[in-house]
């Protein structure tokens, strides 16, 4: 755990990656659909402005809003960052990954998440209550599946710790494996889930029945507003990251491996995120969104999928 | 100088001896604090002691025999690494309890139903711990319950309270018997009933099984396993706040002791088998008692079904050292041994919290049930602060203490892909899953409680008008808040601690873990895992900081205050706002469709028509109705057919005498 002035710079850099590109890619993601709508589409850079333009706007408070409510944006955020910043994006072998493993990331997840919900709570209107209620059953439903899938990828690299297993998963030694392929499509259901995304959730309006997230955080504005956005949009970054760093970690660069390496890391990780962002674009125009009460069984398949990616690798350890 | 098993037992006697002031005092109003401030000193006396000695040197046993109970068995107390930590567990709660009571207690409006059974009570648990041949310790568990008993039943006259009492007293004679029959086995047809001797004595086949099952149905009945769980969510919400505190977050591990103390201890090393049914009761008993909980708008009835879910997760981690000791893979199981510990004492703390300041919201609004509460954030900040912590630590969330065992627990499950038999292997990871689950429907039960009690907007005239509680109860809860905030960033710390209870059980201890830098805690190798709570929280406090630091530069724009946006649809009466009820809605129908046949019934008046409309949820405890329903219903018909005994004539109850008396000659003739 000896730290070097690498191991930092290379930390550091990780930390503003995520926060410069997570915009970036949500705008990249918004640009893409509405071109596949045939539609001209916002710039790639409206996240940002939409940001800079919340920031600039009052902050409009409930009268009955709790200090709560006021603090939440700024917990939700720190918590998503932090983790965000704990998943190996060009470089692997970060300062602090032994800190904190995919269960403890998936922890601060829960911990925004939990803040989140009891805001929702506090205002006391329906679409407060209606939002949180059916935010917590749907993360009820993806944390065992996500468990089951860090158990999968555990069992192959033998530790839960994210730096190892894509240095393990990088290596030559793995190849193909099913078990890891249907870990893969777990995840991607888990994390369509957790970021509100079409067909469990619309992330793109607020005045449907059917909403979720968006209903959750109704009653915020103005820089409230703003940090939560930021926060959603790095858990989109940090979910497309952990997708990347578990199941293509190749081009990754090891710490301490030297600045050349870094800039193909970078330049292969942003090729990466457009890549996953491109293909959830396109999902999300090709599907349409489903039932609240069909969320269950979408996320039970997902369950299902890790707990056989498991199985398999107990009847054989090459599956 | 007296002997550290000795020094404890003194105390014991000090409070039985006040208890028997209590009876005296309790007329009087100095009683209260009279009473609550020598268990205070009693109780952290007695922790302190033993926390000193589990710290320093855990190994020391040591024993004393008093010339009491049985002539020709004496009474034996022993106070080893195991019992000196549950020791420190049961008199950190007792202690506080006492503190939060200073306060609480005032309140009491019959202190001579409480005062003289909560130091007995204290007494009996403290006893169980030190107990060290059966005798005394089914004599101590005996105390403990009826000590118990008479306080669940201090507030008879409330509705449903005596029923609570009543189920309460048949399943711990139930589990009083289950123990007795267990300690039967245990010393065999010799019958030495000293727990050396029946630790030197082998145990196996048929008999270790027996016992295994019967300590299940015992300690497993008081700790509140499901199927057994049914007294606990009566029982524990009927006594005062700061008893229930005990009942949940005490009492309920000092049955987790007996069972560790027989089937790890006693009974030497069962076999695998033996791990497959605690993992899996311990893994339905989580699921099932979060779903229960989620279900309850009563909040002390909810804090009491998630200590059923608590239970589960110690069983889990139990469950899975014994499946990784009857393996000999030691380490493995050292880790999931010390998470259970681990999690024994994180419950004590965060349930204890939870209750007390269920039992603070209960002083200022006078109401438990939580459609008639809200917006208490405002009215009751410290409260509603130290509530928060809990709520935030019960739901297994960094950087708090609940999280620590959780994730502890989470790397034994990794490591079961070494357990050689496919049952296990199978099912390792399923358990591991349902933990999830419950840890994940935890914190959304934990959102109901605390949104719909401190958050929102009050919905009734007694949430309205609540007054903050007094200081004492604020400091004993700010005191475990700390707690579970310090037990969640140095687990190390704690970790160490337990050490030497996993080298006396299991004969393997894990790696120390305070001299590791940075203070994390590394439980097998750290290529595998490891966690820092303390540079968790250090990152999210720098970052959230910055945050504020930043926002507050780029804009500084003043805060409005607006009546609620909603939409544009202002809801003008607090009763349509999320209840506790709608906010189980979603969960209720995913799970509850199944698991507890939940159907909602809704009935439109017809168009034109001003009737309002009518919803009902119909939920049903199929435990209840399904085991403990037949199981009356059974004892009923059997009770009316004997009926008929009662009416014979004399030469009827003379050939019955007649008859015993020849089958149990006969029974005697095969026996011999």
């Amino acid at each position: 755990m000896g730290v070097t002035l690498d191991d930092i710079l290379v930390q550091g850099l990780q930390m503003l990656l995520v926060f410069t590109l997570a915009p970036l890619l949500t705008g990249f993601i918004r640009k893409v659909k509405a071109r596949l709508m045939r539609k001209r589409g916002p710039s790639l850079l409206q996240p940002y402005r939409d940001l800079l333009r919340l920031l600039r706007k009052d902050v409009v408070l409930a009268d009955n809003a709790s200090w709560l409510f006021r603090a939440t944006p700024y917990v939700t955020f720190a918590a998503i960052w932090v983790a965000a910043a704990l998943v190996p994006t060009f470089a692997t072998g970060l300062l602090f990954n032994w800190m904190a493993d995919l269960i403890v990331i998936v922890a601060l997840l829960g911990t925004a998440r939990f803040f989140l919900a009891l805001a929702g709570m506090d205002v006391g209107t329906a679409f407060g209550g209606l939002g949180s209620s059916r935010e917590v059953m749907i993360a009820a439903l993806a944390e065992p599946a996500m468990l089951l899938i860090v158990f999968c990828v555990a069992l192959v690299a033998g530790s839960s710790q994210l730096s190892t297993i894509a240095n393990f998963i990088a290596s030559a030694q793995v190849g193909l494996r099913v078990s890891l392929g249907l870990a893969m499509i777990a995840l991607i259901m888990v994390a369509l889930a957790e970021n509100a995304r079409i067909p469990v959730d619309n992330p793109s309006t607020h005045l449907e029945l059917t909403m979720v997230h968006e209903a959750m955080i109704l009653e915020y504005s103005g820089r409230h507003l703003a940090l939560i956005e930021f926060g959603a949009f790095l858990k989109l970054l940090l979910y497309v990251s952990l997708l990347a760093c578990l199941f293509f970690p190749w081009g990754i660069a090891v710490s301490g491996a030297g600045l050349q390496s870094y800039v193909v890391g970078t330049a292969v990780y942003v090729v990466k995120l457009a890549a996953v962002g491109f293909l959830l674009a396109l999902f999300e125009t090709a599907t349409a969104k489903m039932r609240v009460f069909r969320v269950p069984q979408f996320l039970g398949a997902a369950l299902m999928l890790g707990l056989l990616g498991t199985l398999l690798l107990f009847v054989s350890k090459s599956l | 100088m007296m002997s550290a098993a000795a020094l404890q037992l003194s105390y014991v006697g000090a409070l039985l001896a006040v208890s028997v002031l209590a009876v005296v005092l309790a007329r009087w109003r100095i009683g209260n604090a009279v009473i609550y401030g020598a268990t205070l000193l009693l109780c952290s006396a007695a922790g302190l002691g033993v926390l000193r000695a589990l710290i320093g040197d855990g190994a020391a046993v040591e024993r004393l025999v008093l010339p009491i109970g049985l002539p020709w068995l004496g009474a034996h107390f022993r106070l080893d690494a195991l019992s000196a930590f549950f020791l420190v567990v049961i008199n950190l709660g007792g202690a506080l309890a006492s503190l939060y009571a200073l306060g609480y207690g005032r309140h009491e409006h019959a202190p001579q139903r409480v005062l003289p059974f909560f130091p007995a009570f204290l007494a009996g648990m403290n006893m169980v711990l030190l107990a060290d041949d059966a005798f005394s310790y089914l004599l101590s568990w005996e105390f403990m319950s009826l000590a118990s008993w008479a306080l669940v039943m201090a507030h008879h006259r409330q509705s449903g309270n005596a029923q609570a009492g009543y189920v309460y007293l048949v399943m711990a004679s139930f589990g009083t018997l289950a123990l007795l029959l267990a300690f039967g086995f245990l010393a065999g047809p010799a019958g030495d009933y000293g727990f050396d001797a029946i630790r030197a004595a082998p145990h196996s086949g048929a008999a270790a099984t027996l016992v295994l099952v019967l300590m299940l149905l015992g300690a497993g009945s008081k700790a509140g396993l499901v199927p057994l769980h049914v007294w606990l969510p009566l029982a524990h919400p009927a006594a005062p706040s700061h008893v229930s505190a005990l009942m949940s977050g005490v009492m309920t591990k000092v049955a987790i002791y007996g069972f560790i103390r027989v089937v790890f201890d006693l009974l030497g090393r069962p076999d695998w088998t033996a791990s497959v049914v605690v993992l899996s009761l311990g893994g339905v008993t989580a699921v099932m008692g979060i779903l229960y909980a989620l279900m309850e708008r009563d909040l002390k009835r909810l804090l009491a079904y998630s200590t059923i879910e608590n239970v589960g997760i110690i069983f889990v981690g139990l469950g899975l050292a014994l499946a990784f000791q009857a393996n000999g893979q030691g380490l493995p199981a050292a880790l999931a041994f010390t998470a259970a510990l681990f999690h024994i004492l994180n419950h004590s703390l965060f349930k204890s919290l939870l209750f007390f300041g269920a039992g603070a919201v209960l002083v200022a609004t006078g109401e438990r049930n939580m459609d008639r509460l809200g917006g208490l954030i405002h009215r009751m900040p410290a409260t509603s602060i130290v509530f928060l912590i809990g709520a935030v630590a019960i739901s297994a969330l960094p950087p708090f203490n609940g999280f620590v065992s959780e994730w502890l627990t989470f790397q034994a499950v990794l490591q079961s892909p070494q357990l050689p038999q496919w049952g296990l292997k199978i099912m390792v990871p399923a358990i591991g899953g349902m933990l999830a689950l419950a840890a994940a429907l935890a914190a959304a039960c934990f959102v109901k409680a605390y949104g719909a009690s401190f958050l929102s907007r009050p919905r009734s005239p007694a949430a309205e008008n609540a007054q903050e509680v007094d200081r004492f109860s604020i400091a004993a809860m700010a005191i475990l808040a700390l707690l579970c905030l310090l037990a969640g960033v140095f687990p190390g710390l704690v970790m160490d601690a337990l050490a030497p209870v996993s080298a006396e059980i299991l004969h393997i201890r894990l790696a120390g873990q305070t001299e590791l830098p940075w203070l994390s805690i590394v439980p097998i190798d750290l290529r595998k895992g490891s966690y820092n709570g303390l540079l968790v929280l250090a990152f999210i406090a720098i970052s959230a900081t910055l945050g504020f630091l930043a926002i507050l530069r780029l804009s500084p724009h003043a805060v409005r205050r607006a009546p609620a946006w909603g939409c544009g649809f202002a809801e003008p009466v607090p009763q349509a706002q999320y209840s506790p009820d709608s906010f189980a809605q979603p969960i209720r129908r995913v799970f509850g469709t199944l698991l507890f046949r939940a159907r909602d019934h809704v009935t439109m008046p017809p168009p034109g028509s001003v009737a309002p409309a009518k919803f009902s949820a119909e939920l049903h405890d199929l435990v209840w109705e399904n085991l403990y329903g037949r199981i009356a219903a059974i004892i009923e018909a059997v009770s009316t057919r004997l009926n008929n005994m009662q009416l014979l004539s004399i030469r009827g109850y003379l050939s019955l005498v007649f008859a015993t008396l020849v089958a149990l000659l006969v029974v005697i003739a095969i026996w011999a």
